[in-house]
């Protein structure tokens, strides 16, 4: 290997062999892009705290399940949030747009009586609607995204309150709604979908080696491949196993188990978004907006089209996390979306890695840093029962993330 | 662009590439240009000097279409043509490695070169083919600085950076090079590196505009020489028929013994 490892790396490719993947992601990291790394270790940390804490009842499979319909509406507000993160802007109306369409959800269902598939394309419209009308302020207007869903977010805590009407709240009884967050797949289709996953993981990254070879071009080494698939069908496995176990307290009444239906639905939502930021040319053109918008503006990009749709991809997905929120909570509510919603989704981009500052984020931030928030909030409370702790430690966790991601901006600008 | 071809030749011998007459631009109340002709042949170096202020970078953008000519004539391969925007320029193949750079810092060097411009294959991105073709340019121009083509440019240095634009500038079919002061901000080595580049391009056939206020640099690399004085084209000579300290009179009053403006015409200005 020393010779072929010593010629490659004089050419400036890639060294052979896990070893040298390794040392090329020390020099990633010493170059300040942490990746999602941090979050990661922090995920774990917090995992081994409250499970050594309180571990009978952090580490069942039944809080296993309920962390991840917790998680789930903040994961998927942070998707949208990410779009908009990466061109430096934000959108603070997220959470309340989410509450917004989905009282437009369960109005439209329960008071008007609209069939459930109608009821959730005005869901979804609505969401669209607000990003098209936030992203045109923004990029047409030049008014600072700071202020418009500043604005925004006043406003539509207003409309919700209006739609819902004073202290009321709207139940949700479509079952095909409901089933999302309390649902869960049979057993056996849930290892079909692990096998799906792996199998898919593995033939698509395979295809892209082989094509890359065939092109001449240089390539990770087949042993670095072969450590990331088999740490992914591990990880599928793991998560597949657990779900799959009973995790009824009185399983002779009803039984409990199989993965639950909102996380096929946030991993069809994590490949196809980011299929759409790094495989695409628009993708790609938001990365460049992000980086320097007056280089991409030169590039004959249109940074403001760019930037609308961004808006639109941000709100439309708060409409999904809002159907999450109506299926999850069984009704809405005047805060449904409110209070710490939107902090805690900003918080889960930037504690996985998206940057505040543009140009800098990934999809799967979303689902780590979510992840890390989503494990907070349900392992303190075992912990202690005070709010204000609660608080502090989620605010605290925030800051530590936004300095990194400071820190890390600022070695990358200077070294 | 490896070679030229025989019409690019007869073009450099007859037609220029790029011919203004007239050129006027004002921004409100200001004459920024004020009668500009300027000539560019293909194969050659033309520099385009003149002090702060003069109107180069003005005049090549609006060669490149990003702000309109008031008033004038503008042929391109001698036929009279329209550049409203960049991308009419870009149609044209006309290229513009910015005083600026207009890189993205957070995508690398393949993205770069290819932004706006991106291999598709159906909806995907085709990386392969890029990649290939990155690499295929950056050896065509015997760049060997670059270790990977797969590395963020917020890693390069600045000869690195100009660099990476300036290959940028030739992977498309372009016939005309506009360089805004490419060696600004670079040390000695990485200059003499970004000016054999510039020499290249024009050795391969192509027509390159250098704006550039270092003489010696351009005594050492351009064919000929195109001084801005105030808005006016003092006179465009051919860099053998001068000495250095003619073209530093033209720069400073706009004539030197014979050549440049008519006294009256510089001092109209004054
Ligand atoms: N967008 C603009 N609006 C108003 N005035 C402008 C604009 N762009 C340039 N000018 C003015 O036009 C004149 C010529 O500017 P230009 O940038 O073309 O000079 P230059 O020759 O490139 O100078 P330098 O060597 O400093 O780059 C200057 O007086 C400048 O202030
Ligand atoms: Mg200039």
């Amino acid at each position: 290997m020393t010779t072929t490892a010593a010629e490659q790396a004089a050419e400036g490719q890639r060294p052979e062999g896990i070893g040298g993947a390794a040392r090329a992601y020390i020099d990633k990291l010493r170059g300040g892009d942490f990746g999602s790394l941090p979050a990661v270790l922090g995920l774990a940390a917090l995992v081994i705290l409250f499970g050594s804490l309180k571990g009978d009842r952090f580490l069942s499979s039944f809080n296993f399940a309920n962390l991840l319909g917790q998680g789930a509406m903040i994961i998927v507000i942070a998707m949208g949030l990410i779009f908009v993160l990466l061109l430096g802007e934000i959108d603070l109306a997220a959470g309340v747009t989410a509450g917004m369409c989905a009282a437009v959800l369960g109005v439209t269902m329960t008071e008007h009586g609209w069939p459930m598939p109608l009821a959730l394309g005005a869901c979804i419209l609505t969401g669209i609607v607000v990003g098209l009308a936030q992203g045109v302020l923004v990029a047409n207007f030049g008014i600072p995204s700071f202020v418009v869903t500043l604005a925004t977010f006043l406003a539509f805590q207003g409309v919700l309150l209006l739609i819902i009407g004073e202290g009321g709240t709207i139940g949700i009884r479509d079952d095909t709604i409901l089933a999302i967050q309390n649902d869960n797949l049979p057993v056996w289709s849930g290892w079909i979908l692990a096998a799906v996953i792996a199998g898919g993981y593995a033939g698509l990254t395979l295809m892209r080696r082989r094509s890359r070879i065939t092109a001449g071009l240089a390539t990770e080494a087949f042993t670095v491949w072969l450590a990331k698939t088999g740490f992914l069908v591990a990880v599928v496995a793991v998560v597949t196993f657990f779900l799959n176990e009973e995790r009824s307290r009185r399983p002779e009444i009803t039984s409990i188990k199989g993965i639950p239906w909102v996380l096929p639905l946030i991993l069809v939502l994590f490949v196809g978004l980011t299929f759409l930021l790094t495989r695409t040319s628009f993708g790609r053109h938001v990365y460049a907006v992000g980086g320097n918008a007056e280089a991409a503006r030169r590039a004959g990009i249109s940074v403001a089209r760019i930037k609308v749709i961004c808006f639109v991809a941000c709100s439309t997905l708060a409409a999904v996390a809002g159907i999450l929120f109506a299926s999850r909570d069984n009704s809405i509510s005047p805060s449904t979306g409110g209070s710490t919603t939107l902090l805690l989704a900003v918080g889960a981009a930037v504690i996985g890695g998206t940057s505040l500052f543009g140009g800098k984020g990934r999809i799967i931030d979303a689902i780590i840093g979510g992840l890390v928030v989503a494990v907070i909030q349900n392992g303190l409370p075992l912990v202690t029962e005070q709010a204000g702790i609660q608080y502090a430690v989620t605010g605290g966790v925030l800051l530590i993330a936004a300095s990194v991601d400071a820190l890390s901006r600022r070695k990358s600008v200077t070294g | 662009m490896s070679e030229p071809d025989a019409s690019a030749v007869a073009a450099g011998t007859d037609t220029p590439l790029l011919e203004l007459r007239g050129i006027t631009k004002s921004f409100g109340a200001v004459e920024v240009l004020r009668g500009v002709d300027l000539k560019v042949r293909s194969g050659r170096v033309t520099a385009l000097v003149g002090d702060n202020g003069a109107g180069k970078s003005t005049l090549i953008k609006g060669v490149a279409g990003i702000h309109n000519f008031d008033a004038g004539e503008y042929f391109f391969e001698g036929a009279p043509v329209e550049v409203h925007d960049p991308k009419t320029a870009n149609a044209l193949g006309i290229e513009v490695v910015y005083q600026d750079l207009a890189l993205c810092n957070n995508l690398d060097v393949v993205h770069n070169m290819f932004l706006g411009r991106e291999v598709t294959r159906g909806v995907t991105l085709n990386e392969d083919e890029m990649e290939t073709r990155a690499r295929k340019t950056l050896d065509g121009l015997a760049v060997r600085t670059l270790h990977s083509v797969r590395q963020p440019v917020a890693s390069l240095s600045g000869g690195q950076r100009q660099t990476v634009a300036i290959a940028r500038s030739v992977l498309w079919n372009s016939k005309l090079v506009i360089l805004d002061e490419p060696t600004a901000a670079l040390g000695v080595a990485q200059t003499e590196q970004v000016l054999r580049l510039v020499r290249q391009l024009a050795d391969n056939g192509l027509g390159v505009i250098l704006i550039s206020h270092n003489l010696g640099d351009v005594m050492q690399v351009a064919d000929d020489i195109a001084v801005l004085y105030l808005g006016q084209m003092a006179a465009q000579v051919d860099t053998k028929d001068v000495q250095r300290n003619q073209v530093v009179e033209l720069i400073t009053a706009g004539r030197s013994g014979d050549i440049g403006l008519s006294p009256a015409m510089a001092e109209v200005v004054l």
